[in-house]
């Protein structure tokens, strides 16, 4: 599987994560495409998890309605979501398998260490909702303006 | 009472691809029962091995979350429009 993002997309969710470390970042993945999908946008979201947000992140089901009405609003799709591993890397954790809602959406993880934001993965949970499969990420250019 | 489930795009491929489904029901329960007994894939991805709810999945009927209402209980009207609408959560 392979997720194609927008380079400003990408470069839009690393500056998040730098703007909330040492806290996760979080946010909507906006795009078009099912099984070939691209992520043309970005919609950040507070992060609402006041206990642990340095390891934790939560979206109400009010963020994902705004992030639904955002889409519509750009004609584009709600694909998935990001967030951040401050200091820790890019993989998904027990924790985020145990949360995870459903296969289609894809995942979308960075690393920030020391405030730096570095790799970046996507996964999408297995029909099963045993694990995370990753997705290849390709980072595309923006079209030029006609 | 027939009411009108919008199936949210991450789970139209495990109900017939269709964005909404009309069951009858008298209560959210029972509009949830007949929707994962005609769209048997979705079951797992709504209810937990308890039988509950999975923890993120959030109802609303009309524009009100079920959980100010009376849960799953809440009962229906007809013309009703029943929405599942996850809240998403994780980290390292």
């Amino acid at each position: 599987m392979t997720l194609r993002i927008r380079e400003d997309a990408a470069r839009r969710i690393r500056a998040h994560a730098a703007e909330t470390y040492p806290d996760e970042c979080c946010g909507a993945l906006l795009g078009r495409g099912e099984e070939a999908r691209e992520i043309l946008a970005v919609f950040p979201l507070r992060n609402r998890q006041e206990r642990s947000p340095r390891n934790r992140f939560l979206l109400a089901a009010e963020d994902v309605r705004r992030a639904e009405r955002a889409a519509r609003e750009q004609s584009l799709e709600l694909l998935g979501w990001y967030h951040s591993h401050p200091d820790h890397p890019p993989r998904p954790s027990e924790y985020d398998r145990e949360q995870a809602t459903w296969p289609w959406f894809s995942y979308v993880i960075v690393a920030i260490e020391r405030g730096r934001p570095g790799q970046m993965t996507s996964w999408r949970l297995a029909e099963d909702r045993s694990r995370f499969l990753p997705e290849e990420i390709e980072v595309s250019s923006a079209q030029p303006a006609d | 009472m027939a009411v009108k489930v919008v199936i949210p795009t991450p789970l139209r491929p495990y109900a017939g691809k269709q964005d909404s489904v009309t069951v009858e029901a008298r209560t959210v329960a029972e509009a949830l029962h007949a929707l994962t007994g005609r769209f048997g894939e979705l079951r797992v991805h709504l209810f937990a091995e308890d039988g509950r709810l999975r923890s993120f999945v959030n109802v609303y009927v009309n524009d009100e979350d079920i959980r100010y209402l009376q849960k799953e209980a809440t009962p229906i009207r007809e013309g009703d429009t029943i929405s599942i609408v996850p809240s998403i959560a994780g980290g390292s």
